[in-house]
């Protein structure tokens, strides 16, 4: 790689110019395309490429409202950006609106709520926040208080989930859009097929989803380089405070080791995954709805309510991974009852699609 | 060599929560410039205080880490071998955690 640039540099360092304007200085290059270019030819190309998408894919129509799922990091306060941007330049007539959700994590959203009402002000989007004190009579430091630092991502993704939905129900829309990137997709692409879940890895390359429910939710940003995102901000203080999920971390350094070594490798994951096709003998798990607060679900109750019930009635640990004999039993317990509903069957919305 | 060096997107966290750090690196005598390897090992030895293995991976950054060398994307200036000159600003963003 070093060779490459080393040649012809007048200036020690970044002498090329950019390959679309042949007149600033280089400053990224674009892992897509390998080309070289500014920042200024950057945003302009960045914007019309989720332009292109939007369309090609018709993710919108005319005078929809629509949610931006905001969390204050870098992927949704750009989404809010160029959405809000693309929809005055190209007359989406879309009303927009940011929605967040509070976890009840003390320290942790105060910065990234201030960036949410940062953004509510600079793009004029009303904005929605949603408590999980309000929505499960939980917050998180209640519940890490309760289970301790491990499994505790279990209860904060799948109620972080359904909170989205239930926001965007309140807010009356028509669709919510999240800022998923296209290194989330891959990661979850493989995190699927290392899961077997054929089901989810059917569904997680869509770009819009839940399209026969109440609210469907679509990702502009399914072909964007998180890269990219990244070079569209500035350094943002978002992390994970408690315990980071260590299976999907590892498929995520995974997926940043192949981006070193051949960027397109990204884009091939998520094509390899739109690309599977499911053979039809293969019995796929029913959708139905939860008999306790009618969310979607493949079981009888939704995770959200089988993690809540355990809270409640103070067994915290329920609904939380499966031991091998578990296991076993449950397979053999699907196969007698025929593709019934069973609790517990399966780990539902602990991933974000 | 004066530079100053700021992490975010994270990497703050690994040296005591400070984004931006206005350091003075002394140069091996007979040395007049820096490489970005020989600033990693140093940021390695001087600035991290906790988990390395975060911010480094071998004698490079951990895939996921965005380099910016005066507002430039290391990888148009030669990564690890890109030349440092006094008053340089070198940015270290985390790509790996949050959205």
């Amino acid at each position: 790689m070093a060779s490459e640039v080393a040649e012809e540099t007048p200036k020690p360092r970044g002498g090329r110019f950019c390959t679309l304007c042949n007149a600033r200085r280089a400053a990224l290059k674009r892992p897509k395309t390998l080309e070289q270019i500014c920042k200024e030819c950057f945003y302009e190309v960045f914007e019309d490429e989720i332009h292109r998408v939007i369309v090609d894919n018709n993710l919108f129509r005319r005078g929809e409202r629509v949610a931006i799922g905001a969390s204050g990091g870098k992927d949704s306060t750009v989404l809010a950006y160029v959405l809000s941007e693309l929809n005055r330049r190209h007359d989406y007539g879309l009303d927009l609106f940011l929605l967040s959700v509070d976890e009840g994590i003390t320290g942790y959203r105060d910065d990234s709520l201030e960036t949410v009402k940062r953004n509510e002000i600079q793009y004029g989007l009303p904005l929605k926040v949603v408590s999980y004190k309000q929505l499960y009579g939980w917050t998180m430091d209640e519940i890490v208080k309760l289970i301790g630092l491990k499994n505790n991502c279990t209860f904060c993704g799948v109620f972080r989930r359904q909170a989205l939905d239930r926001g965007a129900t309140l807010l009356k829309v028509d669709k919510l859009v999240t800022g998923h990137n296209a290194d989330d997709i891959a990661e979850t692409v493989l995190l699927n097929i290392l899961r077997g879940d054929i089901a989810r890895l059917s569904r997680c390359t869509f770009i819009t989803t839940g399209e026969d429910g109440p609210i469907p939710r679509c990702k502009p940003f399914k072909y964007t380089y998180e890269k990219e995102i990244r070079n569209l901000t500035s350094a943002s203080s978002w992390w994970r405070i408690y315990s980071p999920n260590a299976y999907r971390g590892f498929a995520r350094e995974f997926i940043k080791d192949l981006e070193r070594l051949r960027p397109r490798a990204i884009l091939d994951i998520i094509k390899s995954g739109e690309d599977f096709r499911i053979s039809t003998t293969t019995k796929m798990p029913e959708q139905g709805n939860c008999e306790r607060c009618g969310y979607i679900s493949s079981q009888k109750w939704c995770k959200a309510c089988v993690l809540l019930e355990g809270l409640n009635r103070g067994l915290p640990k329920m609904g939380i991974g499966r031991s091998r004999g578990i296991d076993n039993e449950r397979n053999k317990d699907v196969k007698e009852t025929n593709g019934t509903k069973s609790l517990e069957s399966k780990q539902c919305g602990s991933l974000d699609f | 060599m004066q530079l100053t060096l700021e992490f975010g997107g994270g990497l703050e966290l690994l040296c005591e929560s400070v984004k931006i750090h206005e350091v003075t690196v002394d140069l091996e005598a007979e040395e007049t410039k820096l490489t970005m390897k020989q600033l990693l090992s140093w940021v390695r030895t001087n600035l991290i205080k906790e988990r390395p293995e975060m911010f480094m991976k071998g004698d490079t950054v951990r895939p996921g880490v965005l380099v910016l060398v005066n507002d430039c994307d290391w990888e148009l200036s030669g990564q690890l071998e890109t030349m440092l000159e006094d008053k340089d600003v070198v940015v270290f963003i985390s790509t790996l955690h949050g959205g």
